[in-house]
């Protein structure tokens, strides 16, 4: 995977930032081996431990995530930076979850003033799970069917044979019934 | 009317945009005369929306969480290598100490070879150009003369030969006292195995140093030998007085196996470096010539001669009698093997030089150093 990463090399934040949008693996491989070692190292010298090193980088990356598909992203600086701050101020809020109290973290990066993406993306994270949930407590055959033809745009004529309805109609009804459920669960919640 | 299952199956075509243009302006204008239906439409658009974009952001986080393992494996892996240096490094770390012990261990073993094997005393004496004339009998010279005598010696069956040729330096000395104290240079006796005085006649007798005096390069030696016989009182006086600047001197010495006269005068007051216990004579001195007496015309002996400056020629040094007598004094009592009476009577004095020198010849030795 380094190789790929290594030959596939992506320097500069807007293709970074691109390649997240559209989904690419080089991308992420990118924005690891360019941004995890100092942002895992601001995290060890502030009595961090590996694995929560590599929560907070993955959460930011999500924060990350969260402000490209909203769509009109503009970065207001390098997305190293960015990326530093997001965590600093993720690790600093996990430290006074843990009750360390009002504590402060060292660190040797440009850190950017406080805004209100975290709490954008906690909003975000309520509202993903609660979907989220709602599609786990769904059962086969609707989550398939459901995700074929809402989020792979598939024909009802493919599902219906796929899952071997004797006609499109049959399915139809299979689907209706399947996100009226999904809807019961996601709104009953 | 239509049914809930029949509007959500039109909204969903209206919004994959499945309609054609009539259908699609008559959903449209279905859901502007109904209220509730254009509710639902929206509700369930958004619901849509929000069901897509969950759904690609777990597929996100799915490809995140991917990727991250990948890069800790790798990462991980590449931590490995480092272990492997701080393996070495703990190596290292242990070792460091007794490497530094080794180290210095081996330092002080090599400065202190070098030292007990006399390099630097070597290195001291060469960068001087002051020369000890103390000879080595190992040179070429001496060593063709050795194979002749070692020739003569198979038929005479004679052992001094033998005795000759393991000598390590040769050099003169002279008697102070007709009882066995002869005196040399310290040089010529430092470090000797065993030491050997040989007159004018060829016999060899063995003698010791029982005092050496490093400071003024002088050795008083008693011979210790059974066949030594205390001869005639010594013809020569010690001249303790300072001698006057071009002074006729001579000396007899052995820079070869045959006593060898050589005449000069008193150059200097001062010796070496304006060293004052010494003399700077003008007589031709080789290797050989150490430890010989330095006479004036009456037959006292003024000095000993001990060195010579190389690179100038005719410059020779001698150490004053006085340090001699000095040394005498500075013998304890108590390795004196019977008092060291200094000559008086200087019977010399009246004689034409080679009759003086023939009685001194029996009292100035050859000094072989094993």
């Amino acid at each position: 995977m380094s190789k790929i990463s290594k030959s596939n090399k992506l320097q500069s934040d807007e293709q970074i930032i691109a390649g997240i949008q559209s989904g690419s693996s080089i991308a992420l491989d990118a924005i690891y081996e360019l941004y995890y070692p100092s942002i895992a190292h601001m995290i060890y010298q502030n009595n961090g431990s590996e694995d929560e090193a590599k929560d907070i980088f993955q959460e930011a990356v999500i924060v990350l995530y969260d402000k490209i598909s909203k769509g009109n992203f503009e970065l207001s600086s390098k997305l190293k930076t960015y990326l530093y701050s997001i965590c600093r101020r993720l690790w600093l809020k996990q430290l006074n979850r843990a009750g360390f109290g009002s504590v402060d973290i060292r660190g040797y990066e440009d850190s950017l003033p406080d805004n209100d993406d975290i709490e954008q993306h906690q909003e975000l994270d309520k509202k993903f799970d609660q979907m989220e949930h709602a599609m786990s407590l769904l059962g086969e055959p609707c989550k398939t069917i459901l995700h074929d033809f809402y989020i792979q745009n598939r024909s009802m004529q493919d599902i219906c044979e796929k899952f071997g309805y004797t006609n499109t109609d049959n399915a139809k009804t299979q689907k209706y019934k399947c996100l009226q459920r999904l809807k019961k669960l996601f709104f009953t919640q | 009317m239509m049914s809930q299952q029949e509007f959500f199956e039109l909204a969903d075509r209206y919004l994959r945009d499945e309609m054609v243009k009539e259908e699609r302006s008559s959903f449209e204008s279905f859901c502007a005369e109904n209220p509730s239906f254009s509710a639902q439409l929206t509700q369930h658009r958004e619901f849509l929306n929000n069901l897509k974009e969950t759904q690609a952001r777990v597929d996100f986080k799915q490809q995140l969480a991917q990727t991250a393992k990948g890069y800790h494996q790798s990462h991980h892996q590449a931590q490995v290598i480092p272990m492997k240096q701080t393996k070495i490094v703990s190596l290292w770390a242990k070792l460091k100490a007794s490497s530094l012990v080794a180290a210095a261990v081996a330092v002080v073993a090599v400065f202190s070879t070098l030292w007990i094997s006399g390099y630097y005393k070597n290195i001291d004496k060469a960068n001087t150009d002051y020369s000890a004339l103390k000879r080595d009998m190992n040179n070429v010279k001496k060593d063709v003369n050795e194979h002749n005598a070692a020739l003569k010696s198979i038929n005479n069956k004679s052992t001094k030969a033998n005795e000759a040729s393991a000598s390590q330096f040769g050099a003169t000395g002279f008697m102070v006292s007709n009882n066995g104290y002869v005196v040399t240079n310290y040089h010529v006796v430092s470090g000797a195995d065993s030491i050997y005085l040989q007159n004018n006649k060829g016999e060899s007798y063995k003698a010791q140093v029982i005092h050496s005096d490093a400071a003024n390069d002088l050795a008083i030696l008693l011979i210790e030998d059974v066949n030594f016989k205390r001869g005639k009182a010594l013809p020569y006086t010690f001249k303790t007085g300072a001698s006057d600047l071009g002074e006729d001197i001579y000396t007899i010495g052995f820079p070869r196996d045959e006593a060898v006269y050589g005449q000069g005068y008193l150059s200097s007051a001062t010796g070496y470096a304006g060293d004052t216990i010494a003399y700077q004579i003008s007589i031709p001195v080789n290797p050989g010539n150490s430890g010989g007496p330095v006479m004036d015309t009456k037959g006292n002996v003024i000095g000993i001669i001990s060195g010579k400056q190389r690179g100038i020629d005719g410059a020779a040094f001698a150490i004053k009698t006085k340090s001699i007598l000095k040394a005498l004094d500075e013998i304890p009592a108590d390795s004196l093997q019977g008092q060291v009476k200094l000559n008086k009577k200087n019977m010399l004095s009246g004689l034409s030089r080679t009759e003086q020198i023939k009685r001194l010849q029996d009292y100035i030795y050859m000094v072989k150093v094993y």
